[in-house]
């Protein structure tokens, strides 16, 4: 199977600082993957390099087999402008119609306006939309020319919950009628949400690449809260712990929670409250990223 | 769509956010008729003679469309590739030639209304009055002779930051309309610069227009002139327009 995108040591140089540093990556048909890194690691230039908006420095990026910068190639790419881009004398059924406009085969209006309920906003110039809506309609736009592979750069920065929510059900849509999707994302529910692979950049290097659940089990850490017990008394029982400590709460984020348990119980620690549960993707992704390199340049 | 197609499509969405704002164009369709009136129409010695007339009216012209094309392209682009939309276009999948003349056709839309309280007012409070198919012609060679400064409007929004593009625009302005002789006739400068007006492409619009509304021969030397600009600043803008990596840095 070719990919629909295909970097091959990607490397983007702005000055002296490398953005994106030897990325080998692969997206194929009706994937849906979550590209994760803190700010600065280098995901929105992978983005602009496979939008072909700069050139790579080194290495190649391609999208459906050829150069991003050839026009007829972006024919099945679907972009969105970053927040508050929209064309503020515009309304938002013209801005439709003129994106529609580029392509050759474009989803048919009603589709596009149904899934993103834009129905109300239509006669609306899109400067007098509120920016949930700008965002909404911002996302609808890739959608707009029927694409095979979507690049959605943090598409729901500064929504509200339902917003976000009414959004990804949008894209689920058609990522269950099989366009491959990218997002990059600050919310992390946002690429759990969506997501069933997840590559992890960092410092312009791919950190990580795998399904949703072995990045989580890869770096499987639990989150331990008690109370009665003082924090340097975690300390001792799991060197490797992580421990913080609240108004008597102890919070401890650790390896292996059955063992902590265990070692409580055993010496007889008056622990009260115990709960536990799993690390959430922040959490994980925190661990995977939290290097001593990224200490130093933060 | 074809590019020429698409080209016109983003013309029309183009003059439809213009009419949205239209004090943004209404520099451009007054200035002309405005500086006209100060500076021309007092002189009786200009508007009293047939042939200076039109040649005045005809020059003025020119400066409205290459005002046009330098304000309404090229600091309007500067402002315009600082924000999302403009690099989200790119990703679209159309060529350059649909973006670059869209723009071109829109501001050159607008320069032609610029043109018509210009005629009013040169046809109404001077002597001026060339044959209807002189004017006509005229009319027609004024748009197409434009092209050479949308072009170098592009260039400098494409090249220049928003606040480097007004300063830019403005000194190319000056130096343009001083030398091409639209300020003061080509008759009064000296044979150096009158040599060196000669290579710019707004004196080659300006003979072009002017001799064609005065019905005098369109020499050769500004015809093969502004192709040569046209095309030279067609390529030109076509390279920067796909090497330009936008003004954000992430």
């Amino acid at each position: 199977m070719t990919a629909l995108l295909s970097a091959r040591g990607l490397t983007k140089h702005y000055g002296d600082v490398a953005a994106l540093d030897g990325v080998d990556l692969d997206i194929h048909a009706g994937e849906c993957v979550g590209l994760l890194g803190p700010n600065g690691a280098g995901k929105t230039t992978l983005l602009s390099l496979a939008q072909g908006l700069r050139r790579p420095t080194a290495g190649t990026v391609q999208i459906f087999g050829g150069e991003p910068l050839d026009a007829a190639r972006r024919e099945s790419l679907g972009t969105t402008p970053q927040a508050t881009g929209l064309p503020e004398s515009l309304k938002v059924g013209e801005t439709l119609e003129f994106v529609a406009a580029h392509y050759a085969h474009p989803s048919p209006r009603e589709r596009t306006i149904e899934e993103f309920d834009l129905g109300p906003l239509l006669r609306k110039q899109c400067g007098a939309l509120s920016g949930g809506q700008q965002r909404r309609v911002a996302v609808a736009l890739a959608f707009v020319g029927d694409p095979d592979l979507v690049l959605l750069d943090e598409p729901t920065t500064g929504l509200d919950v339902d917003a976000r929510r009414a959004l990804w059900d949008a894209v689920r849509a058609r990522h269950a009628a099989g366009c491959a999707i990218v997002v990059t994302s600050h919310h992390l529910e946002e690429i759990e949400q969506l997501a069933q692979r997840v590559v992890v950049i960092d410092q312009g290097r791919v950190r990580a690449d795998d399904s949703l659940s072995a990045i989580v089990a890869s770096v499987a850490r639990r989150r331990v809260t008690l109370t009665g017990v003082p924090a340097q008394r975690i300390g001792e029982l799991d060197p490797t712990a992580a421990v913080t400590e609240r108004d008597g709460t102890v919070e401890a984020v650790v390896a292996d929670a059955d063992a902590l348990v265990r070692a409580l119980v055993t010496a007889g620690d008056p622990f009260a409250d115990l709960t536990v549960r799993g690390a959430t993707l922040e959490e994980a992704f925190l661990a995977l990223t939290a290097t001593p390199q990224l200490k130093e340049t933060v | 769509m074809s590019t020429a197609q698409l080209a016109l499509t983003h013309a029309r969405y183009n003059l439809i956010e213009t009419s949205r704002v239209p004090i943004a164009v209404i520099g451009s369709l007054v200035f002309p008729t405005l500086a006209f009136c100060l500076f021309v129409l007092p002189q009786s010695y200009v508007t009293q003679d047939p042939e200076m007339a039109t040649a005045s009216v005809a020059s003025m012209v020119v400066f409205a469309f290459m005002a046009s094309g330098l304000f309404s392209i090229g600091i309007d682009l500067a402002e315009q590739r600082a924000k999302p939309w403009v690099p989200f276009l790119r990703t679209l999948p159309a060529l350059p030639g649909a973006r670059i003349g869209g723009m071109l056709l829109a501001t050159l839309a607008i320069g032609s209304l610029a043109m018509v309280p210009l005629l009013l007012v040169g046809g109404l409070f001077t002597a001026a009055a060339p044959t209807p198919a002189d004017l006509l012609a005229a009319m027609a060679l004024a748009i197409a002779t434009a092209v050479p400064s949308m072009l170098i409007g592009f260039v400098i929004g494409t090249v220049c930051g928003p606040k480097a593009a007004i300063a830019v625009t403005q000194v190319a302005m000056f130096l343009l309309a001083f030398g091409g002789g639209l300020f003061l006739p080509p008759q009064m400068f000296a044979d150096w610069l009158d040599t060196a007006s000669s290579f710019l492409p707004v004196r080659q619009a300006r003979e072009i227009v002017v001799d064609t509304a005065t019905g005098a021969g369109v020499p050769l030397w500004a015809v093969l002139g502004i192709v040569a600009w046209t095309l030279v600043l067609g390529a030109l803008a076509v390279w920067l327009f796909r090497r330009d990596e936008g003004r954000r840095y992430r």
